[in-house]
């Protein structure tokens, strides 16, 4: 069946405008293109009404109204704008949750636990299904695919940041930090920095022997 | 050129060419859905698949560039299993609704199906369906027959310039939508039903109707604007149950307006269909002997001085040249087809022509236009300057407007001014746009009837001649002054000499008493309350409008779809319309109640048949007795005569307060009605 990927009746907003923080964004964007060409900047254009949205409404989300707004301060259709902003995952066209959690699901993720990850969300937020919004707004959950980081598989992307190499417990614990107005430091959530091998190098281990004579 | 084998048949085609198009030089068919040819490639319905040699898998040949020596192969095992596949992926998600959808039996899936799919299905799932959109009263939709071939799309942006249809989500959740639930805002949106080559969009007044194979099929000529579009009228029985266009490239390409498509179903509402008479002040139905006898009657010893006739807008040339005859024989100089009151110098054709042509719009480089909104006033010819627009690149086809700042022309214009002073700091050279004029090799001027029907019009339309010969527009190789005419019979009015002759009346002269006895030939856009009170009207028309309220007599005749007849569009192009169905109880053909009045008046008009007839019209006028049209170039540029009249500085008005309800036809048809209600209305009421 298809979807609906409008605003369900009455999230709508009646008005739209970008804030001060917005414009300074904006500027520095449009900066990048020629003025007849600025319609190439409706993609990043996006991103802020989604920002500025979850700034002040505490749910990203990209409502008709201020796609508008884009498309005349671009000067493009508003169609083009509605067909952009449709056909990218990453802007949501509905009202969403305060915080966007984001399963991969994929192989690698798979593989790794990434069903653990779910039903880990599902059990905090209280969530039945992808694609829903928790009962007291907080959380909404999407399954996504790849995110391109399978070397610490699974992860939970929670709006912009990776949470990475996790379980069913720390993701619980996760979502609570998130629930009581914390933003734990994004990255792998076990001993381990960035990509590198838990515990500790494991390889090249004799210290002396790749550092170059002198240094040290 | 460039030499390619298709199917070891050799062809040359332009540099340039797609692979489908050469295979269309070669004679082969190629089934395509996305494919357009006055569209752009898109090339994403995969069905025009062939063969190239070297190539290792099948091309789309729509949008594949030929090369010399390049061999091409259509009906190849490949090629087959190809199509195949492809038309097996299109009918995943189509629905098996064909027996109630109104594409049925003209519908370009079903047809290539029949002829490039399988013989059976191997689908067993479930389809996906769509929610249908709501894009106004005239287009119709079923969503879930969309195969997204995107022409709707393209139509919308390119050619119609009202860029309101997209794309939105994708994969398989794409669906073709205007994402708001508003009207599409376009005089042409009725050509999305014609390109859409499945049930997706279709035509909502005649959904459920008819099918194609029941109906008659005539060729004629749309009468609701100046254009001249050609048009197909489908009838059954006695009705006309829809219009489609006919493909003229010099005129209409494959478009056709709103207004001339949708109109249909006026065609038999409050038609006059016998005589009647005024009796004691009310109308009662009479025959015809009645009728005639009562005008040579009243006729009877009045002067031809207080005898007047006004010709209407959708007259054909045959019925005006019988009224002027008649009023020739009456002696009466008060003749007049220019309802609105525009003014014209008709010692030369090219004073009210558009003689640039519409095909020579593709050749201009600089347009301005004055007084005129072409978007309301001639659609398709509009969407033609857009082309032209388009295809020129940016910047490379100036146009400018003097007047309308509010309308949105579908392209990009400088509005110069709102009045005619602005065409003398034209000619200054004060304005930018003089220097643009002075540089094109082209150049058109357009002049419009919301200059030319102002009392200054004469003047006017002196200054845009002077401007045009400054901008040496008027050679005998192009003519660049064009009149944009919005009355289907002007032009042929104008030939065959409907103007007031010496000492005659104009339509505000026969008025308030001005003649005795008036005779109106579908004539309804005019002042009609002003006819003086002691005046005794004659309403020979079709539709029971303005005009038949008022009339002492009304003489039924008939509609351009139930006649036989001539018109010129507004470049001087003459084209025929055939008979599609037979008129409503006694109506009858104009040219032959006039013809037969004036046996009754005892004065006979030497024509008994239409052949005679237009022998008579091509004795008025050359143009009628020529099979071929040509376009004008002159030396001569002796500007029009404009009398003692300067230029006023009073702004343009437009000439059409509402596109839809413009002539009696429309007047009398529920679609155009809802039509109006729902795009100009409202946005009158906004203005109040």
């Amino acid at each position: 069946m298809s979807t609906q990927p409008t605003a369900p009746a009455g999230a709508e907003p009646t008005h739209f405008a970008f804030d001060a923080e917005s414009e300074q964004q904006i500027a520095v964007i449009l900066a990048k293109y020629p003025p007849e060409r600025k319609a190439s900047g409706v993609l990043p254009l996006l991103y802020v009404v989604q920002k500025q949205m979850g700034r002040q409404t505490g749910s990203a989300w990209i409502p008709r109204i201020a796609m508008d707004v884009v498309a005349r301060r671009l000067e493009m259709a508003p169609i083009r704008v509605y067909e952009v902003a449709t056909f990218y995952l990453m802007f949501n066209t509905k009202p969403i949750g305060r915080y966007h959690l984001q399963v991969c699901t994929t192989t690698s993720c798979w593989l790794r636990g990434s069903d653990d990850v779910t039903a880990a969300c599902k059990k905090a937020t209280g969530i039945s299904a992808f694609g829903e919004t928790s009962a007291d707004g907080l959380f909404t959950l999407t399954e996504v695919e790849c995110l391109g980081a399978c070397a610490n598989a699974p992860i939970l992307q929670v709006d912009d940041d990776y949470y990475e190499d996790l379980d069913g417990p720390r993701t619980l614990e996760l979502i609570e930090a998130l629930r009581r107005g914390e933003r734990p430091t994004p990255g792998p959530t076990i001993d381990r920095l960035n990509s590198a091998p838990a515990g500790g190098r494991k390889v090249l281990v004799d210290d002396a022997a790749i550092k170059p004579q002198g240094q040290g | 050129m460039v030499k390619v084998t298709v199917d070891g048949i050799v062809v040359d085609v332009a540099p340039g060419s797609s692979a489908l198009q050469a295979c269309e030089a070669a004679g082969k068919e190629i089934p395509r859905f996305c494919y357009h040819e006055r569209l752009s490639v898109a090339g994403n319905c995969r069905m025009c698949l062939v063969e190239v040699s070297g190539g290792r898998k099948p091309v789309a040949s729509c949008g594949f560039p030929i090369s010399n020596g390049m061999q091409i192969f259509t009906d190849t095992e490949v090629v087959r299993r190809a199509r195949r596949a492809v038309m097996e992926f299109l009918l995943i998600n189509h629905p098996l609704d064909c027996p109630i959808c109104d594409q049925g039996g003209e519908c370009d899936l079903q047809d290539q199906a029949f002829g490039y799919g399988a013989d059976h299905s191997r689908y067993r799932e479930n389809k996906r369906a769509v929610t249908d959109k709501y894009l106004g009263p005239l287009v119709k939709t079923v969503m879930t027959r969309c195969i997204q071939c995107t022409r709707c799309i393209r139509f919308s942006t390119e050619v119609a310039g009202v860029p309101e249809l997209g794309g939105v989500s994708r994969g398989e959740n794409l669906e073709i939508t205007n994402y708001v639930e508003k009207a599409l805002t376009s005089e042409l949106s009725g050509n999305l039903i014609d390109i859409c080559p499945v049930g997706a969009l279709t035509s909502q007044p005649y959904a459920f109707s008819s099918r194609p194979w029941e109906l008659k099929r005539t060729d004629s000529i749309d009468v609701c604007d100046a254009v001249g579009t050609n048009i197909v009228m489908q009838a059954r029985g006695a009705s006309v149950l829809r219009i489609v266009p006919r493909i003229n490239d010099e005129v209409n390409e494959e478009w056709l307006a709103d207004k001339g498509r949708f109109v249909v179903d006026g065609f038999r509402r409050r038609r006059l269909d016998r005589p009647w008479v005024r009796v004691d002040g009310k109308l009662q139905p009479a025959g015809w002997a009645d009728a005639f006898s009562l005008i040579a009657t009243r006729l009877k010893g009045v002067p031809g001085a207080r005898i007047g006739a006004i010709a209407g807008d959708m007259c054909d040339a045959e019925s005006l040249m019988a009224l002027k005859d008649l009023m020739d024989m009456l002696g009466s100089p008060n003749i007049d087809c220019r309802q609105d009151g525009a003014h014209y110098d008709t010692s030369r054709r090219d004073f009210y022509t558009f003689n640039t042509g519409i095909a020579g719009i593709d050749a201009a480089d600089a347009l301005l236009i004055v007084g005129s909104i072409p978007r309301q006033e001639a659609p398709v010819l509009n969407a033609r300057i857009r082309r032209r627009f388009v295809d020129a690149g940016r910047g490379k086809f100036p146009i400018a407007m003097i007047g309308a700042p509010n309308a949105d022309p579908t392209y990009t214009a400088d509005v110069l001014g709102e009045g005619p002073d602005t065409l003398a700091k034209l000619a200054a050279g004060e304005l930018p746009f003089a220097e643009v004029l002075a540089n094109a090799k082209n150049p058109m001027i357009i002049v419009g009837h919301g200059a030319l029907t102002r009392p200054d019009g004469p003047a006017i339309a002196k200054a845009c001649w002077d401007l045009a010969v400054q901008a040496g527009a008027i050679r005998p190789d192009w003519h660049g002054f064009n009149v944009l005419h919005t009355a289907a019979s002007r032009m042929a009015g104008l030939d065959l000499g409907l103007v007031p002759g010496a000492q005659g009346r104009d339509v505000a002269g026969m008025l308030g008493g001005g003649v005795d006895v008036l005779w109106l030939m579908g004539a309804d856009e005019f002042a009609v309350q002003d006819i003086g009170p002691d005046t005794f009207v004659i309403y020979q028309g079709h539709h029971g409008d303005a005009g038949a309220a008022r009339a002492d007599v009304i003489l039924p005749g008939v509609l351009y779809a139930e006649k036989p007849g001539t018109y010129t569009n507004t470049e001087g192009r003459v084209q025929r319309a055939f008979r599609a169905v037979m008129p409503p109880g006694d109506a009858r053909e104009d040219w032959r109640i006039l013809r037969a009045f004036s046996e009754v008046a005892g004065r006979k008009l030497p024509y008994d048949t239409i052949e005679a007839l237009r022998a008579r019209m091509a004795q008025a006028h050359p143009a009628y007795g020529q099979a071929e049209h040509t376009r004008l170039g002159t030396t001569d540029t002796t500007p029009p005569q404009a009398g003692s009249v300067a230029v006023a500085a009073t702004p343009f008005h437009p000439v059409i307060a509402d596109y839809y309800l413009t002539h009696a036809v429309c007047r009398a048809s529920p679609t155009m009605e809802t039509c109006s209600g729902i795009y100009v209305r409202p946005a009158i009421e906004a203005a109040e």
